[in-house]
């Protein structure tokens, strides 16, 4: 558990001084703790656990819109955990059900547990269509398609700088979007 | 358009090159921005006091600065701790021992000086209701910049750093609002700059509740 906190916390790091790949390895390494940890939290509010997919992926928002919170110097484990804990009881509020969750139930959580059985998420997908048009091609162009921002700039005539700016406020809107269900 | 976890993944990934400005400094210029709002209405409600010149060499005059910019600084301290999703008020409630240490110590030295007015004539003061309306009023500009600045961090206990966020305001809006009262008695501090932080303290606790969810 040590071992796996100290390589996040390294990951983030190099994230941070601008390591994308080194990013995406460590989304990649912390969603299935976080889907876990979201169906356990899902069980125990007797709530379907299919459900859990739209919770990752408003943690992954959070975390990746706040990761600017995150001091260098601190383990980012706790960070991670206190964002997902925090998007957790926001989840199960909304559905009606005021759960107490443990900060425990993530860190106990092991990485390989249930993470074969994804269940397909819909929130943020539904969120997507309601994008201005150009956001939402750049987003296709990049999450669905694979695409680099290079290439996206070069298929819809932009500046890769323009591509970088409407693929962050994408981003930011799904996020507001989720907020204000 | 559907979008899987890791499609998402990678788009995020993606973006990795935006940088976000820290908390502190979007905080910061939130209350420049505001500050003026808040300067124009001293200025154009209350004004410094008169004898300014003169009530500077009384040291109840200055205190009163000193508990509210000590209340102001300890308050940005702490809601920028806060601003971070793990933080929790441990080991930094004890900033705020510092404002009301020294208005403590206020009290007590005033209580061995001889005095002109009676206890009771001190406390109640002749400013009280200007100084509840005018304080919290002051705040409010101050209040929302507060509130923009935190909203950019991500505080997971909104209304305690919504309440924070009112004592910065209260803090710096009662330093201003302190050089246009005549009522230089810690007992006065005491009692009606607490009731106006309160009330700020509530305002924003309120609607930290709200708009500081992330």
């Amino acid at each position: 558990m040590r071992e796996r906190d100290e390589e996040w916390t390294s990951l983030m790091r190099s994230a941070i001084s601008g390591d994308s790949a080194a990013y995406h390895r460590l989304l990649k390494a912390v969603a299935p703790v976080l889907r876990a940890a979201a169906r356990r939290g899902l069980a125990r509010a007797g709530q379907p656990v299919d459900q859990s997919e739209d919770i990752v992926q408003d943690i992954l928002l959070a975390v990746h819109l706040k990761r600017h919170t995150w001091d260098a110097n601190a383990p980012f484990a706790p960070w991670l955990f206190a964002i997902a804990r925090n998007k957790l009881i926001d989840a199960l509020r909304r559905r009606g059900r005021r759960v107490f969750v443990n900060i425990d139930d993530f860190a106990e959580t092991l990485p390989d547990q249930p993470a074969a059985e994804t269940a397909p998420a819909s929130e943020v997908a539904a969120h997507l269509n309601a994008l201005p048009a150009r956001q939402r091609d750049v987003l296709q162009s990049i999450a669905v398609e694979s695409a680099s921002i290079k290439d996206t700039a070069a298929k819809y005539s932009m500046s890769e700088g323009a591509v970088r700016v409407a693929l962050h406020r994408g981003l930011s809107s799904l996020t507001a979007k989720l907020r204000e269900r | 358009m559907r979008m899987d976890t890791d499609q998402l993944i990678r788009t995020l990934a993606a973006d990795n090159s935006h940088r976000a400005r820290p908390v502190g400094l979007v905080l910061a210029l939130a209350l420049l921005a505001a500050a003026p709002v808040s300067l124009l209405m001293f200025f154009a409600e209350l004004g410094v006091r008169p004898d300014v010149m003169t009530a500077m060499h009384n040291p109840f005059f200055d205190l009163k600065f000193a508990v509210t910019l000590a209340l102001a600084s300890a308050a940005v301290i702490v809601s920028l701790h806060l601003s971070r999703p793990e933080a929790s008020l441990r080991g930094f409630g004890w900033l705020f021992v510092i404002p009301a240490g020294l208005l403590a110590a206020g009290i007590g030295g005033e209580m061995m000086l001889p005095q002109r007015l009676p206890m009771m004539t001190r406390l109640v003061g002749s400013n009280s209701k200007v100084c509840m309306t005018a304080i919290p009023l002051m705040s409010l500009p101050l209040l929302i910049a507060s509130l923009v600045g935190l909203r950019h961090g991500a505080p997971t206990r909104p209304a305690i750093a919504g309440a924070i966020a009112g004592l910065v305001s209260a803090g710096l809006a009662a330093t201003l609002y302190a050089s246009h009262c005549t009522d230089d008695s810690p007992l006065f501090v005491a009692t009606w700059y607490t009731i106006a932080a309160a009330l700020v303290t509530a305002v924003g606790a309120l609607a930290g509740s709200r708009v500081l969810r992330f």
